[in-house]
């Protein structure tokens, strides 16, 4: 079972390097994002640092949903996701595979680069420390989630605008406790640990359930 | 009657609630009966074609 | 005759049925519905007391309180006849499903325009980002999510399982979602933790509520049979039972 994992996980990631702009979009789709934010509220390094925290995450939640949208596209473009749906592994782990890469090349780059985008917040040493932290344990559970939507909305017209719609909502706890989890880390680095906590319990729920629905969404969408 | 009607002052807020709450009662049942009238008449409208047909037909 | 439950399962009986209790449920909601106003504007003091009285503007509180109430409600029956079609494959707990969706939409719009004009006088803002009236916003973009990707999909096999399947994906993560906002640091939430409780209210007003809320209820169950009817007819267009239905509602 573990073998069918790592070779999607290898598979998805060759094929992606093969095609590196599609990583490098999303990457700075994050960055101009957040780069737009202090052209609209102002420069003043007090309601940048104010901001910081929340305006990485949720140029994080919008990278990573836009991205989703690619996840099972060109598999289902030319039928691979089929024959997939056919084999006699396990669904649920083949689409786990598919997600981890797809964290991989679009969640990873993000989480590398925030702390420049920090930087350009003015964050402070530590706070850096905390969010690429946060980003770490949070991006994967959005992408997890997410891929239930991409799923759900495969192949529909207009599924971009679609799949905002049903996992934004569902972004939620993340983006509440991943940037409060900066924010908090400003004042008191120990009371960062019960955010981190719940994340890491976020990611754990979502491990466990979320490919079992996406595979359910796949099996809808693709019959 | 005009006390009761004014609300100690706050008529706008209460009257606006309760105002919305039949409106969009009021639109939803007038959307769903529409609906309705529109699919019995459209299927009324296949049934007397397939027949038309049938009897050119016969 | 062996009578068996899953006998109105099958569209053909219970659109007969549903047609039969639409009326039922419309007398029911119109009777405690206007028991439920009288009840409210002229049983019910002018004024709430305490430290901070509410004055005439508390009376919001019947529809408010009755459309957040049923908006929670309605998502509830709405995952269940998910769930239900998802397990028992069954075409007709879609059609109920896909049916409620909208009177809870309408609801929990009612319940946010609501509060939105309780705060105004209350708390001197349109908008306030409470857990509540957030949670409120919340729900209304899942009920909306459900309705988006329902009407997205041509094919209504599908576009009744995935629905479903979002659906169910919304309901597990309500708790999270409504936690995560009535909580947003979690080092300090048992302090923040609001609580209302039932014997606190006063008799009369509690009494009007409740009726009210009785009173969208059973809206709700003609407003969505209603719209299941419909949704019956589009869906089993052509077959006989339909043809004889219409034939003997012309007749009428």
């Amino acid at each position: 079972m573990f073998s069918t994992f790592l070779c999607i996980l290898r598979r998805d990631i060759t094929l992606a390097m093969r095609r590196r702009t599609d990583i490098l979009t999303t990457l700075f789709f994050f960055v101009i994002v957040a780069s737009l934010f202090p052209l609209g509220v102002g420069s003043e390094k007090e309601v940048l640092r104010f901001l910081g925290p929340g305006v990485v995450w949720v140029a994080a939640l919008l990278a990573s949903m836009l991205a989703l949208e690619r996840l099972f596209a060109s598999d289902f473009a030319d039928g691979t996701l089929e024959q997939m749906l056919l084999t006699p592994q396990p669904l649920s782990v083949l689409v786990l595979g598919k997600i981890c890469a797809h964290w991989l090349l679009t969640g990873l780059p993000l989480v590398l680069i925030a702390p420049l985008i920090g930087l350009q917040y003015g964050l402070e040493g530590t706070q850096l420390l905390v969010m690429v932290m946060a980003l770490l344990v949070g991006t994967p559970v959005l992408s997890l989630v997410g891929s239930i939507g991409a799923a759900l909305t495969l192949g529909l017209r207009g599924g971009g605008i679609l799949l905002s719609l049903l996992v934004l909502p569902l972004y939620i706890p993340v983006l509440v406790y991943g940037s409060g989890a900066v924010t908090v880390s400003a004042i008191d680095l120990a009371d960062v640990q019960p955010f981190m906590a719940l994340l890491g319990a976020f990611l754990i729920l979502a491990l466990a359930f979320s490919p079992l629905a996406t595979a359910a969404a796949l099996r809808i969408s693709v019959e | 009657m005009m006390e009761f009607l004014s609300q100690g002052g706050y008529a706008f807020y209460v009257w606006s609630c309760y105002g919305l709450g039949i409106v969009l009662i009021t639109v939803e049942i007038t959307a769903l009966r529409r609906r309705q009238r529109t699919i019995v008449a459209q299927l009324g409208r296949l049934k007397r074609m397939r027949e038309a047909e049938v009897s050119h037909e016969g | 005759m062996k009578f068996h439950w899953l006998h109105f399962s099958s569209p053909a009986t219970f659109y007969g049925l549903a047609g039969r209790m639409i009326p039922w449920f419309f007398a029911l909601a119109l009777v405690t519905g206007v028991v439920a106003l009288y009840w409210g504007f002229f049983q019910t003091p002018d004024q709430l007391g305490g430290s901070n009285p509410q004055k005439e503007y508390y009376r919001i509180i019947f529809v408010h309180v009755g459309s957040a109430w049923m908006s929670m409600w309605l998502y509830l029956v709405l995952a269940a006849w998910s769930a239900f079609g998802l397990v028992f494959n069954t075409r007709l707990s879609y059609m109920m499903a896909v049916s409620v969706a909208p009177t809870g939409a309408l609801f929990t719009a009612l319940a946010l325009f609501t509060g939105s004009f309780w705060g105004k006088p209350s708390w001197g803002t349109w908008w306030d980002w409470d857990p509540r009236l957030t949670s409120e916003l919340i729900l209304f973009f899942l009920y909306i999510g459900y309705i988006a990707l329902h009407s997205a999909i041509d094919d209504a096999r599908r576009a009744d399982r995935a629905s479903a399947l979002i659906a169910i994906v919304g309901l597990v993560c309500v708790p999270i979602i409504f936690w995560s906002i009535n909580c947003p640091d979690p080092n300090q939430c048992a302090a923040l933790h609001q609580r209302s409780s039932m014997g606190s209210i006063d008799g009369n007003i509690l009494f009007a509520m409740l009726a009210l809320t009785f009173s969208f209820w059973m809206y709700a169950f003609a407003t969505s049979f209603m719209r299941v009817r419909s949704i019956i007819l589009e869906r089993e267009a052509g077959t006989t039972w339909v043809n004889e239905q219409l034939e003997l509602e012309a007749k009428r």
